[in-house]
């Protein structure tokens, strides 16, 4: 192992950062909420939720909490994915594949855009974290 | 490989925090990390959901803990066999367990978000402020959180004098007990010239020998790298090239992650020579202590380094001057190494900035004793004590009444009820005549003797005191018998002016801090709490009922008749057969024969049994 300079110190540290950053209370960008009830799950969800994974790592996106919830109510139109910028109405995106949400990711989670043709509507319920 | 795994760090989902400080590993926390990565592992979650080992979180009474980030989720009092239900809600389905979640007490909604957990809340983090986000063994963890930056700014930025002044102006006071200026300290160590040539030391004391203080060990545990970071600032500012860490035996998991920590540091070039190519050169040893009290004092721990007696000197010279191999040698306790970093990295006007004129910063106690939330609590300096006990603390269990708080460890003092509203700092607790110590804090409640308190840390100072001075060897066994031969009910009039003359003789002359402070206890008993000494050699009774020989067990032939039918469990369970009568009968007790153990009232289903 190479001793670090004070550059190398630096440099380790924005990547430890990003390693760790989801366990800070701090700010963040967005967050999706993918539903995995037992319908979402049986629809697909799984697919869904490695996509998504696939997409904050390939791109190294920190500021995005990825969680899940169980069903939305919707079971007919599942994989649902919430995607809630920050400060903004939640958006319920319905009949998800992947090719979709990695169409999402890119344009709303990270562009600002919705996304419409996949969306069922915006502002339903708020979550608290 | 570690090159590798660098480059590409993996993205995970959630972050499970499981706390491995002593408490929750004792705990079985161990064993729950265990069955959660192969639950995890059962249901495919291993490459979306991390599993991370913490130091401790603090809330030692409620372990084992799991905290879910983000989000913050707070689990705790886990098992076992509750894994496998929260994996497949909490991880699959996403839907947090509200059954493991911490309800405080008497309510009935469980509060799930950690940071609204009134325990937590409170609490203002600067010494711990790591707890529960990384795992002590990963150095990479420590430097996401900015570990080592203070280091590196003070090796290649600042001059030393900058570094002293720094800490000069922080306000920050040594938490090992005395409070002494850190920036002073660290300025005449500076300013000592070694008489025979070579170097100053470095020294960091975590001999951390309170009964009930665990704040020094839980710090190492959790946070290595802050204390290490604080003593590389310390040995630019100071000019010394070696360092040693004192930890006792009895603190394995903080000697086996101090240890981890010191090598990653070293593999790292944070440690060693040419210190992240500044040219600096500081290395670390640990030295494990055999768990002598007298050893958290500067110069017997010194001594102990030095492989002699753990016995003090008296002083001057002072460690400052002549310390370890008679050079100039700089040592802190464990809590202000871990300031250290931090407040090079925000700067002296931030640190100032908290607490009170006199008591900067915050300072970390350990609560235990009669308690709702016994833990480790870290609050600006300031707080009162009922902020501690009851918001912090939660209370006293069982709705019992809240007496007296000891803070300082054995050789604090106690301070009653009166005082509850008494902001903490080094000045207000040394007026109300006990100490900052390290941080102890025992609570007790209605149902405790304070002779009996007073008897019992004297036992404890008594025990290790290092005989080498009469006044603390003589003077603390002398106490020791006065308060035995009270509680025993044989305590004359005399006793008490006695008492306090030989408190005060051994405070005044003993050689060091020990028994300097041993009489703590008695005097502030005596001087809160007379009334109770007073009954002890008066009335011959002991008012809380612990001092069994005063006790007097009667039954009530009525109730033992009318309610309980003369059942006879008490006549079974008396081991002195001291209890006359048989079933269906009224029973009695035969008081010359009556040991006074008490298992009759603690038997008794019918309050038939009373004690006096």
């Amino acid at each position: 192992m190479p001793k670090l300079t004070l550059e190398d110190l630096e440099k380790l540290r924005e990547k430890a950062k990003k390693a760790t950053s989801l366990r800070e209370r701090g700010e963040y960008r967005a967050k999706i909420n993918v539903h995995m009830g037992t319908c979402g799950i049986a629809a697909g969800a799984r697919t869904i939720m490695n996509a998504l994974i696939k997409e904050i790592e390939e791109r190294e996106v920190h500021d995005v909490l990825l969680t899940n919830s169980g069903c939305a109510g919707l079971c007919s139109h599942e994989p649902m994915v919430t995607v809630e910028l920050r400060d903004q109405a939640p958006v319920k995106y319905i009949d998800l594949n992947e090719k979709k949400v990695k169409e999402i990711f890119e344009k709303h989670v990270l562009g600002g855009t919705i996304v419409k043709e996949f969306a069922l509507g915006i502002g339903s319920e708020k979550t608290d974290y | 490989m570690a090159e590798k795994k660098r480059d590409k760090e993996k993205t995970y989902r959630l972050h499970l925090m499981v706390c491995a400080g002593t408490g929750c590993v004792s705990n079985h926390s161990f064993e729950v990390k265990a069955v959660l990565e192969k639950e995890i592992k059962k249901h495919g979650l291993e490459n979306e959901v991390l599993v991370v080992t913490t130091g401790c979180n603090g809330f030692c009474e409620r372990g084992p803990l799991l905290v879910v980030q983000p989000g913050n989720i707070f689990y705790q009092q886990l098992s076992v066999k509750d894994i496998s239900y929260l994996v497949e809600e909490h991880l699959l389905k996403g839907r947090p367990v509200q059954k493991f979640m911490y309800v405080p007490p008497e309510e009935k909604t469980p509060i799930p978000v950690l940071n609204e957990i009134p325990f937590f809340n409170k609490q203002v983090l600067i010494a711990l402020r790591n707890r529960g986000l990384i795992d002590p063994e990963k150095i990479e963890e420590s430097i996401a959180r900015n570990g080592y930056k203070a280091m590196a700014r003070a090796l290649t930025e600042m001059i030393p004098e900058k570094i002293i002044m720094d800490i000069t102006l922080s306000g920050l006071r040594g938490r090992g007990g005395a409070g002494f200026p850190t920036g002073l300290k660290w300025n005449l160590v500076r300013q000592s010239e070694s008489s025979n040539g070579g170097g100053k030391y470095i020294i960091c004391n975590g001999d951390e020998g309170d009964p009930g203080a665990f704040m020094d060990r839980s710090i190492l545990e959790a946070d290595p790298h802050s204390v290490i970071e604080g003593m590389v600032i310390g040995a630019k500012a100071i000019g010394a090239t070696e360092g040693f860490i004192y930890v006792r035996n009895e603190y394995p998991l903080a000697i086996k992650r101090v240890n981890i920590a010191l090598e990653q540091a070293r593999e790292y070039g944070l440690l060693g020579r040419d210190i992240l190519g500044t040219g600096f050169d500081f290395d670390i040893k640990v030295h494990r202590g055999a768990g002598a009290f007298v050893c958290g004092e500067e110069t017997a721990l010194i001594a102990s380094i030095e492989g002699k007696l753990g016995e003090p000197r008296p002083r001057p010279p002072y460690p400052a001057q002549s310390g370890l191999w008679g050079k100039p040698t700089c040592i802190n306790n464990v809590e202000t190494w871990a300031n250290v970093p931090i407040i090079i990295e925000r700067g002296s006007k931030w640190y100032a900035g908290i607490g009170t004129e006199t008591s900067k910063g915050t300072k970390v106690f350990s609560l235990v004793g009669k308690i709702n939330n016994t833990g480790l609590v870290e609050v600006p300096m300031g707080i009162t004590l009922r902020e501690i006990i009851y918001d912090i603390g939660g209370g006293i269990p069982g709705g019992k009444e809240f007496k007296a708080v000891q803070t300082g460890g054995p050789s604090g003092g106690c301070i009653p009820k009166e005082k509850i509203d008494l902001p903490i700092d080094y000045e207000s607790l040394t007026q109300a005549g006990s100490m900052m110590g390290s941080g102890g804090m025992v609570i007790m409640d209605e149902d405790t003797c304070m002779v009996d308190v007073a008897r019992y840390f004297l036992s404890f100072t008594q025990d290790e005191s290092c005989g080498k001075c009469t006044p603390c060897r003589e003077g603390t066994k002398a106490m020791l018998n006065i308060l035995t031969r009270i509680t025993e009910g044989k305590g004359t009039k005399e006793d008490l002016a006695f008492l306090e003359d030989i408190a005060l003789s051994v405070k005044d002359t003993s050689l060091c801090g020990l028994g300097k402070t041993a009489p703590n206890p008695v005097l502030t008993t005596l001087r809160y709490f007379r009334n109770e000494y007073e009954a002890h050699i008066n009335q011959k009774k002991c008012p809380a009922h612990v001092c069994r020989q005063l006790n007097v067990y009667t039954i009530n032939p009525e109730i033992c008749l009318n309610v309980g039918r003369g059942c006879d469990l008490c006549r079974r369970n008396c081991a002195s057969d001291a209890i006359q009568g048989e079933k269906n009968t009224s029973h009695s007790i035969e008081q010359s024969k009556c040991i006074k153990c008490g298992a009759c009232l603690d038997v008794c289903n019918f309050g038939a049994v009373k004690v006096e």
